[in-house]
């Protein structure tokens, strides 16, 4: 009997002791992965100043990134707009304080949901075609083959989006904030017939253009952080075609949750 | 090191991931202006031994000595400069996807010169002939089939004009009778070119045809060295019975 109590205790030191260990590994891989991922970015901006400079790359990211995306964000901008004073309306008609829905909205968007929204549909539609086009070019060699050419990788590949994301991701935020303001005015004033003059003049009181700013710092440091999520999971690809399909889902999941932890810390440290 | 017309010495290479030994002290000399054919069983280190020679792969042990530097010791620098004496025939092309035929075969001299964009392309039209692909400029590799992309392949490792030209499993994934014209086409550029080519294979009957040497690697070791005549009349146990693999009688041993 004794020696089952003891068996028994021994047992469940080892489950402890395997919990823990299975516990740190995680810790430590998701630890590799982050150092990882700050190398390649370090790497990516310094390679930058290395001669020569690929713009010719840059600006075609830029445009792959920032211009065709401007339609899912135009779309989402207006929608997002347009709800937020629906929703804000039902709100402020309880005190009658209706001509604050413009204040609300341009608030709402230039602060938070113009950079995050944004950066969200950016992460899904450009992050997760980062990602698969890296990872298939690592598993089809022609990554392996830029290095044979004597040619970084990092600076052909990475460098190039992650520069073009830390600009355009705040161009897309303006179109974001601009359309999302038009969008709450269309719902705002003309379906819902909040005064037109108390709907602008209390919008442009109240919002001052650091809230803009400060929503465009943002949506820069979250460009920075999707490319350079999809740029490594992509880069590091193993596995041929199901390796691409699962380094492009967890980059989209990674960026994803990563821009809205962010979005929590940046906010706190600007208030 | 490397004198006596040889082009890449190999010293006592030892390389392991993790537990799994690939390279069990690989000694090899591969000589200037031949076909050398490393073959050997699927899995049996022959891919790892190649990143070796071109530094995608660090060794654990030993040496790689290409005129006259050990390149397992090079900084990633000057590892770069020994690269542009290397172009490289990868297993499956590994073509530029975003590119067409014409802008992948240039690549590698808009990357690396200064030259015209004139004589650039008229640089890669000439190659691009040379492999027997006149008038596919415009095309993407989407659009090309296995033996073509592996011809645009080789047009791209040809035209900064190295000295070294590495070939992976250039017969892999072809037809019987693309695989033919494919390895037509090394046996001619090289007696045009006289340059040396390394290629690793399990195609043995195909490699036959071109080699000038074989080495053979089997467990992480050459266990054997010679022409090709040579090595069918091996007596090493390993050795026959890979060439019996062929099916074909008499073709261990023999001289046919």
């Amino acid at each position: 009997m004794r020696s089952y109590v003891g068996y028994q205790e021994r047992y469940r030191g080892l489950m402890f002791i395997s919990l823990m260990g299975r516990l740190s590994e995680g810790v430590i891989s998701i630890l590799r992965e982050l150092g990882g991922m700050g190398f390649m970015f370090l790497n990516s901006i310094l390679l930058l100043f290395r001669r020569p400079l690929k713009l010719n790359y840059i600006f075609k990211q830029m445009e792959f990134i920032g211009v065709k995306s401007a339609g899912v964000v135009i779309i989402t901008g207006t929608f997002t707009g347009m709800v937020l004073a629906l929703q804000s309306y039902y709100g402020f008609r309880k005190f009658s304080a209706e001509g604050l829905v413009g204040t609300t909205v341009a608030l709402s968007m230039t602060r938070e949901l113009g950079p995050v929204l944004t950066s969200l549909m950016v992460t899904g539609r450009a992050g997760s075609a980062m990602a698969a086009e890296l990872g298939t070019m690592r598993v089809t060699e022609q990554i392996d083959a830029l290095i044979v050419m004597a040619l970084n990788p990092i600076k052909y590949l990475v460098t190039p989006r992650v520069i073009a994301s830390f600009f355009m991701l705040p161009i897309l935020t303006i179109v974001s904030d601009f359309v999302g303001i038009v969008g709450g005015w269309l719902v705002g004033v003309k379906l819902l017939g909040i005064n037109e003059g108390a709907f602008i003049n209390k919008m442009i009181k109240y919002l001052d253009f650091e809230d803009i700013y400060n929503g465009l710092a943002k949506a820069a440091c979250f460009g920075v952080i999707l490319s350079v999520v999809a740029c490594y999971k992509g880069f590091y690809t193993k596995g041929g075609a199901e390796g691409v399909g699962r380094s492009t889902t967890e980059s989209v999941v990674i960026a994803s949750v990563s821009i809205l932890i962010a979005d929590y810390v940046l906010t706190s440290l600007m208030f | 090191m490397t004198d006596n017309g040889i082009a890449i010495r190999i010293n006592n290479l030892h390389k392991a991931f993790g537990t799994q030994k690939v390279l069990e002290g690989i000694n090899l000399d591969i000589k200037h202006g031949e076909i050398t054919v490393i073959i050997g069983k699927s899995g049996g280190g022959k891919s790892v031994l190649m990143k070796h020679l071109i530094g995608l792969l660090r060794p654990d042990e030993g040496e790689i000595w290409i005129d006259g530097s050990d390149i397992t010791r090079l900084k990633e620098k000057d590892l770069n400069e020994v690269r542009k004496k290397f172009g490289m025939l990868f297993q499956e092309a590994a073509l530029f996807d975003s590119m067409n035929v014409l802008d992948n075969v240039a690549f590698p001299v808009r990357e690396h010169t200064r030259l015209p964009e004139k004589e650039i392309v008229r640089m890669a039209q000439e190659i691009l002939r040379n492999v027997g692909l006149a008038g596919f400029d415009d095309k993407m590799p989407s659009e090309l089939s296995g033996g073509m992309r592996k011809r645009v392949g080789l047009a791209r490792a040809l035209i900064l004009d190295p000295g070294i030209i590495l070939f992976d499993e250039p017969t892999s994934a072809l037809d019987p009778i693309t695989s033919l014209t494919i390895l037509d086409l090394i046996t001619e550029t090289q007696e045009r070119l006289h340059k040396t080519f390394v290629v690793i294979s399990h195609d043995i009957l195909g490699m036959f045809r071109i080699a000038h040497n074989v080495a053979m690697l089997n467990n992480g070791r050459i266990v054997e060295f010679g022409t090709p005549k040579e090595i069918r009349q091996s007596k090493k146990e390993e050795v026959k019975e890979f060439l019996k693999a062929t099916g074909i009688p008499g073709f261990a041993g023999g001289d046919k």
